[in-house]
């Protein structure tokens, strides 16, 4: 037999093999509709944003040096948020300020929500018009961003944390981040 | 048919124009800048519906980047400015035309390649059934029982076959 023969064998195999190999990829979370973000290893974008609750502390972008900081954009309109906000609370203590970012929402909503669930926040400040979300990047939340004591984005997790996330990709770049 | 079906058919069939989600609060009062502010919007992809340009998407998302897309024309910026402003938080990924670099190259040759290499494979295989058919050696020349049933079949003699 001509070993061209093969060819058609060995196409389809690639093609198995290719198509194998991203079912697994999303059994293990890539979402393929995920957009690789752009702001990995770059500065935190300039912002100034005022507290959701009156009397507290706001946030702005100078505000992120010199500790491991979790950006968390979160909004009461959104299902995963509320899936991801139990996940949230077990967080603190974990080497990492966790700001979140109230994202297009309002305010007397957020704060609802955030007395139905519990705040698990330390830094709690509001993004009403999504100017600072799309300044990061957002496109849905729930999204994350790992900053370094720097100030630069490090890591990013688009759509809601799970047990999984938390262990495999977040608390090692925490670790990392703190050395 | 009466008339007011005929007025239903009518506004129905006028009614099926391609619907922009650019909403009239939207628009910028120079109709020049607001041109340009459209051309912009149809070579950005919504991050949210992924197939839609921001133009076309009814998403939140798409409205803000929308109105942040006439902000910067409003605030001076240049068409490539405006749309590199996007970019630069979204990546290449929002652009509907990508750009032609190494990331993006199996991208735009891809296709290309794989047409030559279809090309390639069919017209060997063409050569090949030819070459073949070249080399098959001539067949043999019939034998007389053959040419006798030839020759009975020509005649519209069926006794051919059973001789």
């Amino acid at each position: 037999m001509r070993p061209t023969a093969f060819l058609p064998v060995l196409i389809f195999l690639v093609l198995a093999g290719f198509f194998g190999y991203r079912l697994v990829m999303i059994g293990n979370g890539d979402s393929p509709s995920a957009i690789p973000s752009v702001m990995i290893d770059k500065p935190a974008p300039q912002f100034d944003l005022p507290p959701l609750y009156d009397g507290k502390a706001g946030l702005a972008t100078a505000g992120l040096q010199g500790q491991v900081t979790l950006v968390n954009f979160f909004a009461s309109w959104c299902i995963p948020c509320r899936a991801e906000h139990p996940l949230l609370s077990g967080l603190t203590g974990k080497g990492f300020v966790l700001v979140g970012v109230n994202y297009k929402d309002k305010p007397e909503d957020a704060k609802a929500w955030l007395d139905r669930l519990g705040n698990p926040y330390d830094v709690l400040v509001a993004d009403r018009q999504g100017q600072t979300g799309i300044d990061f990047g957002v496109y849905g939340v729930p999204e994350s961003y790992l900053i370094d004591k720097q100030g630069r984005i490090r890591f990013k997790q688009t759509g809601p944390f799970t047990p999984e996330t938390i262990e495999k990709d977040l608390l090692p770049w925490v670790a990392e981040l703190n050395k | 048919m009466s008339k007011a079906a005929l007025y239903l058919a009518g506004f129905l069939a006028l009614s099926t124009l391609p619907a922009l989600a650019v909403q009239p609060d939207e628009l910028l009062p120079d109709p020049q800048m607001e041109a340009r502010a459209r051309t912009i919007g149809k070579e950005l992809r919504c991050p949210v519906c992924q197939n839609q340009s921001i133009d076309d998407s009814d998403a939140d998302l798409a409205r803000d980047l929308r109105l942040l897309v006439r902000k910067r024309l409003v605030a001076g910026d240049s068409d490539a400015q405006a749309k590199q402003y996007i970019v630069d938080r979204y990546g290449d990924y929002v652009l509907l035309d990508p750009p032609f670099k190494t990331v993006t190259l199996v991208l735009w040759l891809g296709p290309a390649a794989l047409f030559l290499a279809a090309l390639a494979a069919g017209w060997s295989f063409i050569r090949r059934r030819k070459e073949g058919a070249a080399a098959q050696p001539a067949p043999a020349a019939l034998s007389e029982d053959e040419k006798r049933r030839v020759a009975a079949l020509f005649a519209g003699d069926d006794q051919g076959d059973k001789a």
